[in-house]
């Protein structure tokens, strides 16, 4: 009799031990999981594309739809890029392949990755699993809901000012943005090149540390990155010896919620109890600047990236009679508001008379940034924040005010900035929603945040399983 | 520094974005409220901080400059809107930009 596999409790690690020990075959594992799809993706619309056996025999994985996949479907959430299939794989879903791992699909995206709620994908938006009226945040919200939903047990997302981070903690998921240079752009939609990283989606932190591993490393296409530390599997359930500061103004942001503060507070109070040295400290100008920054950095580069969406060489064209019209009637038929308004706010931060005023400027702040954070990791080897200011919203409630949805990556901005990695993990519930809890570390700190990520997760006994799936 | 209803247009240009005027005026009004929060950053005195271009200090990254095999011609035109031979065919370039 076939064994009976709970695709919403099943770990990714739990999975590759099912089926080392051949107590599941591949194909069964991979029926599990369409089969949740089958009964839940219509309601949540996590997935823009599945895809069908690709002959691979590992655990099963959902990558969110930036990244390019050879001979399937890659939108990034754009009309301009409906029906847009990739000639070749990007690093990061050839070294899933590499690793045996079967693909399931391509999930939901706000357009071009921009957005904090799915609702800018021109696919419509993802629902969070917790309360289906909710949004997963985003952009990458089709990956963390697909993950919290058992529709995979693990994703990949793209993170550019929060946006694995964010919807990890809407959804209840363990989310890395890993520092900048860790894993390799090549092959992923182009959003804003000096902030982009990939990263993993998972149910623990094991399991984040696993597909960190698997992703990440130099690669010869991304000459942005590096060599990366051997990625250590984290075991230890004490924090003994770990420095963990609070910063201040991180903590106390405006506008995060009274049950976000409490549920991070208590995670605090854990990381002492578990042995960490917990102390206050400030970055007095990286939260009150670091969104400004980041809308003036990450439009302008978005600017330059989307210029190669002109109805030449591939997707989108609209007829025109001259060249020049076509390629604005493509562009305008093509991006949705969103794509447009960071658009038309980069191209004007770059350019003439305004350059050094914004775009300069902002440069300037980000060195601002990168030094506050510098000054806290001499004293700290971990800072603790929430990730977002609050629980999940409600489909509709920022889509007509722009800057009241930037606001809600508030807080994984500032590191961002930085090129530092930051880990999501949930730290309980607040009005029956996940709340994440921020771990932010040095550049190439990632195995010191699984470890602390591992000890706290033990520690919380969050049931990442939402409620109304139970 | 408000921004124009000619300042949008002149942005969309440069853009290459042909908008509607329901977007050009939309447009006007987020612009400007977006600016008056970014342009936060000039609040700063920051003169004597240089700039970051790139999180990382990574500095004159070289390969060997060894040929390698390129896309095949049939996959470079896989996704093009209209091709003509080996060239992506687009509509009469002579004519001032919009």
């Amino acid at each position: 009799m076939p064994r009976v596999i709970d695709t919403l409790r099943l770990t990714a690690e739990e999975a590759r031990g099912l089926l080392d020990r051949r107590e599941v075959s591949a194909a069964e594992l991979r029926a599990a999981y369409r089969e949740a799809i089958d009964a839940r993706n219509d309601e949540l619309h996590c997935f823009l594309t599945l895809v069908d056996d690709d002959g691979n025999e590992g655990v099963p994985i959902a990558l969110k739809d930036v990244i390019s996949t050879k001979g399937i479907e890659t939108t990034a959430g754009s009309e301009i890029l409906k029906g847009y299939v990739p000639v070749f794989d990007s690093t990061v879903a050839a070294r899933c392949k590499a690793a045996g791992l079967q693909l399931l699909g391509k999930t939901n995206t706000d357009e071009f990755a921009m957005g904090s709620s799915t609702e800018n994908s021109a696919f419509g938006p993802s629902r969070n699993p917790w309360d289906p009226t909710r949004v997963p945040g985003g952009s990458g919200g089709g990956s963390a809901a697909a993950v919290s939903a058992g529709l995979t047990p693990w994703a990949l997302g793209s993170d550019t000012g929060g946006s694995i981070k964010q919807p990890s903690s809407l959804c209840g998921n363990v989310g890395l943005r890993p520092t900048y240079g860790t894993v390799s752009r090549y092959g992923i939609v182009a959003f804003a090149s000096s902030l982009d990283q990939v990263g993993p989606v998972t149910k623990t932190v094991r399991d984040n540390a696993l597909l960190y591993g698997i992703i990440s490393g130099r690669d010869e296409c991304d000459s942005t990155t590096v060599d990366v530390p051997a990625v250590e599997l984290p075991d230890a359930e004490d924090l003994k010896g770990l420095r963990v500061g609070v910063p201040k103004e991180l903590n106390e942001a405006e506008g995060i919620e009274p049950g976000v503060a409490d549920a991070v507070r208590r995670a605090i109070g854990l990381c002492s109890e578990l042995g960490a040295d917990v102390g206050e400290c400030e970055l007095p100008r990286s939260v009150e600047y670091g969104l400004p920054c980041y809308y003036l950095i990450a439009p302008a580069e978005a600017s330059s990236n989307l210029a190669r969406y002109d109805g030449v060489r591939y997707a989108l064209r609209r007829e025109a009679d001259g060249y020049y019209e076509m390629v604005s009637r493509t562009r305008d038929a093509g991006f949705g508001d969103e794509p447009k308004r960071r658009i038309m706010l980069g191209t004007y931060a770059l350019s003439a008379g305004y350059y050094e005023a914004y775009y300069g400027q902002a440069q300037k702040v980000r060195t601002v940034i990168s030094r506050e954070f510098a000054a806290a990791f001499e004293h700290f080897d971990v800072l603790v924040s929430p990730t977002s200011p609050t629980v999940a919203f409600k489909l509709g409630e920022k889509t007509e005010n722009p800057l009241a949805m930037y606001l809600a990556d508030v807080l994984t901005i500032p590191p961002n900035m930085a090129g530092l990695p930051g880990l999501s993990i949930p730290s309980g519930l607040s009005e029956g929603l996940p709340v994440g809890l921020q771990l932010i570390g040095p550049q190439f700190s990632e195995n010191t945040l699984f470890r602390a990520g591992h000890a706290l997760e033990r520690a919380i006994g969050f049931d990442p399983v939402p409620e109304r799936l139970r | 520094m408000a921004i124009t209803r000619d300042d949008v247009l002149h942005v969309a240009a440069l853009a290459r974005l042909e908008l509607t005027e329901d977007e050009i005026a939309r447009l006007e009004v987020q612009l400007n409220d977006i600016l008056a929060a970014v342009g936060k950053v000039s609040e700063l005195d920051l003169s004597d901080v240089p700039p970051t271009s790139h999180p990382l200090a990574v500095v004159n990254v070289f390969r060997p400059d060894e040929p390698r095999p390129s896309l095949p011609l049939e996959d470079v035109f896989a996704n093009a809107p209209e091709r003509d031979g080996d060239h992506f065919r687009v509509p009469p370039t002579g004519e001032t930009a919009a």
